[in-house]
């Protein structure tokens, strides 16, 4: 929080005038209009997309649809800008709002998909199963009641969605679409004054903030949850467009980047250096592990606390946690530019303070996980642990760390993972001269070369995906572990 | 050694006490059922006992140990079987019960001799979410029974289970208890149960216990008119009781006591017959092994009557009825 208040001081240490004269541009009205209708947009496709995807692969007789289920939440691991960068190579002509779309749509649908199919997993089947038997169709059904007690997990996951429209930055530069991140990142770099892009980089969490509240608002009640597994709906006549409607997706989500990549690789004239390629994998993992690592051990005492004890903090820290989905990376990169220049000059643009950068930009993804672990140890074992005259040191090491490990170890996964995709901050942060994957990516793609960026992204998919499919092993284990 | 004593012991959360001098004992080897509603306080008095939370007066004994706040679960030697059984998902059925024990005595074969005692043996290498709820139970009472602690303390253990398996499973809680010799206390909110499987009853009331006795003794001879009114099915009437008997909408009856108080007789003790109180049938309750029946007298009052084995009557008969035993009285000023 500290360095954005300082961006807030920033902003009007030049007094209100200047404040006034930025957000009177019609520049910034731009801006703000071109984002928030790629937002509303997206939002809404990956609504759509998200939702019947899930009903598909958890309520319906689908095909495959535990193989497809983990293929449909992958596009998770590919950064917007290695999608972006696959569709331009694959399709040149795109760009724009509509290159822009096409790839948001694409890698952030998961997050409407993921909370989605676990609201329908855990809905209560009897409530269906009344509706049918006071005469409803099934049709009729699906629209009256199941959507209803999905609607808050709809609207979290559309938040995120939103959110992460707001805030990227990879897709709308290659897109060469001004969104606000890349009028922030433009007037960062262009002029000599950086209190515009200040300015910009509120205005942008402000956006960010009013969304959240908005989602809140409208969230409604949490569904009651079921002790049954939900009965598969037959599609009959509709399975053969539902499945190849699915494959079509992961051709699109999945095909595309990896196809492509595979193709530049292969046929790519220039020729890459093994030994650069290696480095920055290098530098990615460290960084990303660092950040990973500080994030996890600021987010460790929080998440305890929040999951042990009741009432103002724990809803302190779920608030926090909104917050901080809403703080887009170049909002915090700009703050740490500012503040580490004035405060810290000794650590700016070293690893620390970009480890430090995605600890603050990823805290609330880890207290999240580490309360849900924890939350896996309840404290009734630990009474009994110590009744059995284990001590306290003896029962958090034999009964707690063991329970709540793999929740917190597949946080630390989803951090890791999500450092290694981060771009914005991470190019603001920096050390000079140390690249990292995602750096070295947008760098040559900002110069059209292609073939040079590939084994980057190929490398970056790599190193992504590998958390993405232990997240998911983890999600869907715990799935299993909760019916019993 | 003279098993669990808890003497004028005052625990609570901030300002209000929730239990406001608790006095009973348990002798050793004994199995007392703590009964009360729900809010009573039982589950605190567990807690202070077990050492999870503070006691703000009063005393506690373990075999003639005095257990003060000071001293941690873990060095208190008291065994806990919560509710639902609780056990470790990430140990085998073996790794839960030798849990609180030394590695020489996890070798020396009490982990078997325990499965043993519950009826699980070569259930061992099982993982608790393979066990259905009862083994569960069972698990865990020989996990807090492995150590061989001063006492055992068991949260409504059978509050999860089916009615048939509950009844199986108390019965083998009993005599598990009584093999192993180890002094217990259950806390429950079911009065068959406290009545069921205990040596002796406390029953708990606003944070005090208003009556500890054996089992027959609390639902023959209730301290009073809120004990005999929790402890089984009941029917009150205002009466004057003089010399011995009462008069009541069912006769006059035989009882104890003197002045204006409330009459209380159990379902039990209504016969239906050829003679006594001309009554009519409202409806019958069947539970299998026996059945309600509901009656009304001719001034209008509604009784009930618990019927064994064939059922003689069915809805709008007319038949008499009668009293066996005497009532219970209980006078309005103590």
């Amino acid at each position: 929080m500290l360095p954005l208040a300082y961006l807030a001081v920033r902003s009007f240490e030049r007094g209100g005038g200047v404040v006034w004269d930025v957000l009177a541009r019609t520049r910034t009205a731009e801006l703000a209009l071109r984002s928030l209708s790629l937002a509303v947009t997206v939002t809404a496709a990956c609504l759509v997309l998200g939702v019947l995807s899930a009903w598909l692969v958890v309520r319906s007789d689908l095909p495959g649809r535990r193989v497809l289920g983990v293929l449909l939440v992958l596009p998770l691991a590919v950064p917007s800008y290695v999608a972006g960068f696959t569709w331009i190579s694959v399709v040149p002509d795109l760009s724009g709002f509509a290159g822009a779309f096409v790839v948001l749509t694409l890698v952030s649908y998961p997050y409407v998909l993921l909370p989605v199919s676990a609201a329908l997993r855990t809905a209560d089947p009897a409530v269906e199963e009344v509706a049918r038997s006071l005469g409803r169709t099934s049709r009729q059904v699906f629209f009256s009641v199941t959507l209803r007690q999905i609607r808050p997990a709809a609207l979290a996951g559309g938040l995120l969605v939103a959110l992460y429209v707001l805030s990227d930055f990879g897709a709308v530069s290659l897109m060469r679409y001004e969104a606000f991140t890349l009028g922030i990142y433009t007037s960062y770099r262009a002029t000599f004054d950086r209190t515009p892009a200040a300015i910009l980089g509120l205005v942008l969490v402000l956006l960010a903030i009013a969304l959240t509240l908005g989602e809140r608002r409208a969230r409604g009640l949490v569904a009651h949850r079921g002790r049954r597994r939900p009965l598969t709906v037959p599609l009959g006549r509709a399975r053969v467009p539902a499945f190849s409607g699915t494959l079509v997706l992961i051709v699109l989500t999945l095909g595309v980047p990896v196809i492509s990549l595979v193709w530049w690789l292969i046929a790519g004239t220039s020729t890459f250096s093994v030994t650069d390629v290696l480095a920055t994998t290098g530098n990615t993992v460290a960084v990303s592990a660092f950040g990973a690592l500080l994030t996890l051990a600021l987010a460790l005492p929080v998440g305890i606390l929040a999951a042990r004890y009741q009432g103002r903090l724990a809803r302190g820290v779920e608030l926090a946690s909104f917050a901080g989905h809403a703080l887009p990376g170049i909002t915090v990169g700009l703050a740490l530019v500012f503040f580490g220049i004035r405060f810290a000059p000794a650590l700016y643009q070293t690893t620390p303070m970009l480890a430090f950068a995605y600890a603050v930009l990823f805290l609330p993804l880890a207290v999240g996980a580490v309360r849900t672990g924890v939350a896996h140890a309840p404290p009734v074992l630990e009474d009994v642990s110590r009744s059995l005259g284990r001590g306290r040191w003896e029962t958090g090491l034999r009964v707690t760390v063991p329970l709540a490990a793999p929740g917190i170890l597949a946080g630390t996964a989803l951090v890791f993972l999500t450092c290694a995709k981060e771009l914005p901050a991470t190019l603001m942060l920096r050390p000079t001269g140390m690249d990292t994957l995602a750096t070295e990516l947008w760098t040559r793609t900002e110069v059209a070369a292609y073939a040079a960026a590939a084994p980057y992204a190929a490398v970056l998919l790599v190193v992504a995906a590998i958390p993405a499919v232990v997240l998911d092993r983890f999600l869907s284990q715990t799935d299993a572990g909760g019916e019993r | 050694m003279s098993g669990l004593t808890v003497k004028r012991l005052v625990a609570g959360y901030g300002g209000e006490p929730v239990l406001r001098e608790v006095d009973f004992e348990v002798p050793e080897g004994g199995l007392l059922a703590v009964l009360g509603p729900s809010g009573c306080g039982k589950t605190t008095l567990l807690r202070v006992l077990a050492g999870f939370h503070p006691v703000a007066s009063g005393e506690v004994w373990l075999g003639g140990r005095l257990l003060t706040s000071e001293v941690p679960p873990e060095k208190r030697g008291i065994g806990i079987v919560p509710q639902e059984g609780a056990l470790f998902p990430h140990l085998s059925v073996a790794g839960n019960v030798g849990f609180g024990l030394s590695r020489e005595e996890r070798r020396g074969g009490r982990v078997e001799e325990l499965l043993d005692l519950v009826g699980l043996s070569g259930f061992g290498a099982r993982m608790p979410g393979q066990l259905s709820g009862g083994q569960a139970q069972r698990v865990a009472l020989a996990r807090a029974l492995a150590p061989r602690p001063g006492v055992v303390l068991l949260d409504e253990p059978f509050s999860a289970l089916d009615a048939g398996l509950r009844e199986e499973l108390r019965a083998d809680v009993r005599a598990t208890l009584r093999a192993a010799g180890a002094t217990a206390l259950l806390v429950t909110h079911d009065q068959e149960e406290a009545l069921g499987i205990a040596d002796l009853v406390a029953v708990l009331r606003d944070g005090v216990v208003a009556q500890l006795a054996r089992p027959q003794t609390v639902y023959t001879s209730p301290a009073d008119l809120g004990v005999a009114l929790f402890v089984g099915e009941a029917m009150t009437f205002p009466g004057v009781a003089r010399g011995g008997s009462v008069e009541t909408p069912l006769g006059v009856l035989p009882t104890s006591g003197e002045g204006f108080g409330t009459v209380l007789l159990r379902p039990e003790q209504l016969v239906l017959g050829a003679h006594g109180v001309p009554s009519t049938v409202d409806d019958v309750l069947f539970h299998g092994h026996d059945a309600t029946v509901l009656l009304r007298l001719p001034d209008g009052t509604s009784v009930r009557s618990r019927v064994q084995g064939k059922i003689p009557v069915r809805a709008g008969d007319s038949v008499s009825l009668s009293v066996r035993g005497s009532a219970l009285f209980f006078g309005s000023t103590p």
